[in-house]
């Protein structure tokens, strides 16, 4: 279904990404993860389209996406949605408004300028943030909500897109580990229900270990790993993340250890 | 609540939206179209016998410059000292008034002002800069101090001072206080934690609100010039009247002013680019 070959994004001399290539059959959840800089972001951002690929093919059921110009690539961007760290919500409009901007690529300017929606689209809208239990908030300004209620809102306009793919950078990145969570299982959730495709960048190991089918490790702007969340060892993730033997994914995890001696250790050490 | 009645009154809510919304827009073309109709009622002429003729002066002073293209490169180095009599007029005024609109707009800014009692009296002094219009004010200085530059650029600088106050004000008004609360935290004076904690953040929009300001100033100062205070406004105003067969002057000074517009707006960009992005590497 999605197939990338030699995917390569240059900034000035310095390729973000470079030469990557991987093939997803089927509605899988795959998990990017690698450190700042490692290019996830961008890899990301080049299959929507917000950033233009420098050389490769994106492909698509077989059209190359990464080609598309104009009204073609607008066209695609409706059917591949993206979740952002920072929600990217419009702070002042109402969230069923937010919701809506989903199917903007099928509207007119001046239906958009006059705030005109077809009553149907409203109601599939008011359905979609009832399905993820936020209806009750749908008349408040998006800017007016908290920021696990905003990226469900983001999540939101993404089904109102009715996408094939759905791409979340750093989708939880911004939130409490509740928040996060409840994030992460929606994801999974539409993931799951609808047979969506879900690409996301993640930066914690065990966040990547609970929701993917399968996750791909990115260094330098190339793949590194590319295989089962259960092969992610301490010593793969050094090797993802460049970092030496004093790496230890624990230490800033969220998740809560039935065992926690190391931490007080450490604390004792710090102190010392 | 059940999605039923969210549904009901989100759809209730749309329907009253677009009712005002389209109340308001029937309103607003009503006032346009009265109002219109005021005006031209009103007008010694009038706009639809008279709009015919709007193309008039430009098609004659168009075809009296090409007649006499030869003239306008002698014309616009004649005219050369005006423009930058025009020119220095309005940089002193800007300047000028652009280090009062500073000192205005802090004082004027809630948050930020040193006596926050005196930010009303701030904004009043403020207003009362740029309700006065610089044509008055220059008037009323060459009655008293005789013709030439210096009336004009006090009256500009008193217009541009009211004016930066209040932009400069609203630009100190989005500053992120955090810096500020920083410095304040170490034991800063007021002025310390201005220099550096509000300047640095508004300089580039000080600095594009200060140069286009200036592109104002170089109109405002040619315009005084009508009323005698000297520069390429009184050149002009001597070359527009009609029937002398001066076209030609008017054109090469109307070129000239259009030629500065254009290299200040240039330089202003390149100026601005630089102070935001950094010098080229």
């Amino acid at each position: 279904m999605l197939d990338i070959r030699d995917a390569t994004r240059i900034f000035g001399r310095k390729a973000a990404v470079d030469h990557v290539s991987f093939r997803i059959d089927g509605p899988a959840f795959v998990g990017i993860i690698g450190r700042s800089g490692a290019g996830k972001s961008t890899l990301l951002r080049m299959m929507n389209g917000l950033t233009p690929a420098t050389s490769g093919r994106i492909l698509v059921e077989g059209r190359d996406v990464a080609s598309l110009t104009g009204a073609a690539a607008r066209q695609w961007q409706s059917q591949c949605a993206m979740i952002f760290q920072q929600f990217n919500l419009v702070p002042r409009m109402d969230v069923v408004s937010n919701v809506l901007h989903g199917i903007l690529n099928r509207r007119g300017t001046l239906q958009t300028v006059l705030n005109l929606w077809p009553r149907a689209d409203i109601v599939r809208a008011l359905e979609i943030l009832d399905r993820l239990g936020i209806a009750e908030q749908a008349p408040k300004r998006a800017e007016a909500l908290s920021g696990g209620q905003q990226q469900r809102v983001a999540i939101a306009r993404a089904l109102m897109q009715d996408p094939r793919i759905i791409l979340a950078d750093e989708p939880i990145a911004s939130l409490d580990p509740m928040n996060a969570q409840i994030v992460m299982d929606t994801l999974r959730r539409i993931n799951v229900e609808d047979g969506r495709m879900v690409i996301a960048n993640l930066h914690t190991l065990d966040t990547a270990r609970r929701y993917c089918d399968r996750v791909i490790g990115m260094r330098d702007g190339r793949v590194v790993f590319d295989g089962l969340p259960s092969q992610l060892t301490t010593g793969v993730a050094r090797d993802i993340y460049g970092a030496d033997a004093d790496f230890n994914e624990s230490a800033t995890s969220t998740a809560i250890p039935t065992d926690t001696s190391a931490d007080v250790e450490y604390a004792a050490r710090m102190l010392a | 609540m059940a999605l039923a009645d969210i549904q009901h009154d989100y759809l209730a809510l749309t329907r009253r939206r677009r009712i005002y919304g389209g109340l308001l827009v029937v309103i607003f073309v009503a006032m346009m179209v009265s109002g219109f109709r005021v005006a031209d009622a009103r007008n010694a002429g009038g706009f639809w016998q008279g709009l015919h003729q709007v193309g008039d002066f430009p098609a004659a002073l168009v075809s009296e410059a090409f007649e006499k293209s030869a003239n306008l490169p002698g014309h616009m180095i004649r005219a050369l000292p005006a423009l930058v009599e025009t020119l220095n007029i309005a940089l002193v005024a800007t300047l000028l008034g652009c280090i009062a609109g500073t000192a205005l707009s802090l004082a004027a800014t809630r948050g930020l002002a040193r006596w926050p009692r005196l930010v009303p009296v701030a904004r009043r002094v403020s207003d009362v800069c740029r309700a006065i219009p610089e044509i008055v004010i220059a008037l009323v200085l060459i009655f008293i101090l005789g013709g030439g530059p210096v009336p004009a650029v006090i009256a500009i600088a008193i217009h541009t001072a009211g004016a930066m106050g209040k932009l400069f004000s609203e630009v100190n008004e989005n500053v992120d206080l955090k810096p500020v609360e920083g410095l304040a935290s170490v034991g800063a004076t007021w002025s310390q934690r201005i220099w550096l904690g509000v300047f640095p953040q508004v300089a580039p929009n000080y600095l594009s609100y200060g140069l286009l300001r200036l592109e104002v100033n170089i109109r405002a100062s040619a315009i005084l010039g009508f009323v005698g205070a000297g520069g390429i406004g009184y050149e002009l105003r001597n070359a527009m009247t009609f029937g002398q067969g001066k076209f030609d002057q008017a054109a090469a000074i109307f070129l000239l002013l259009f030629a500065t517009i254009v290299v200040v707006d240039q330089i202003s960009g390149l100026v601005r680019n630089r102070l935001t992005h950094g010098a080229p590497a």
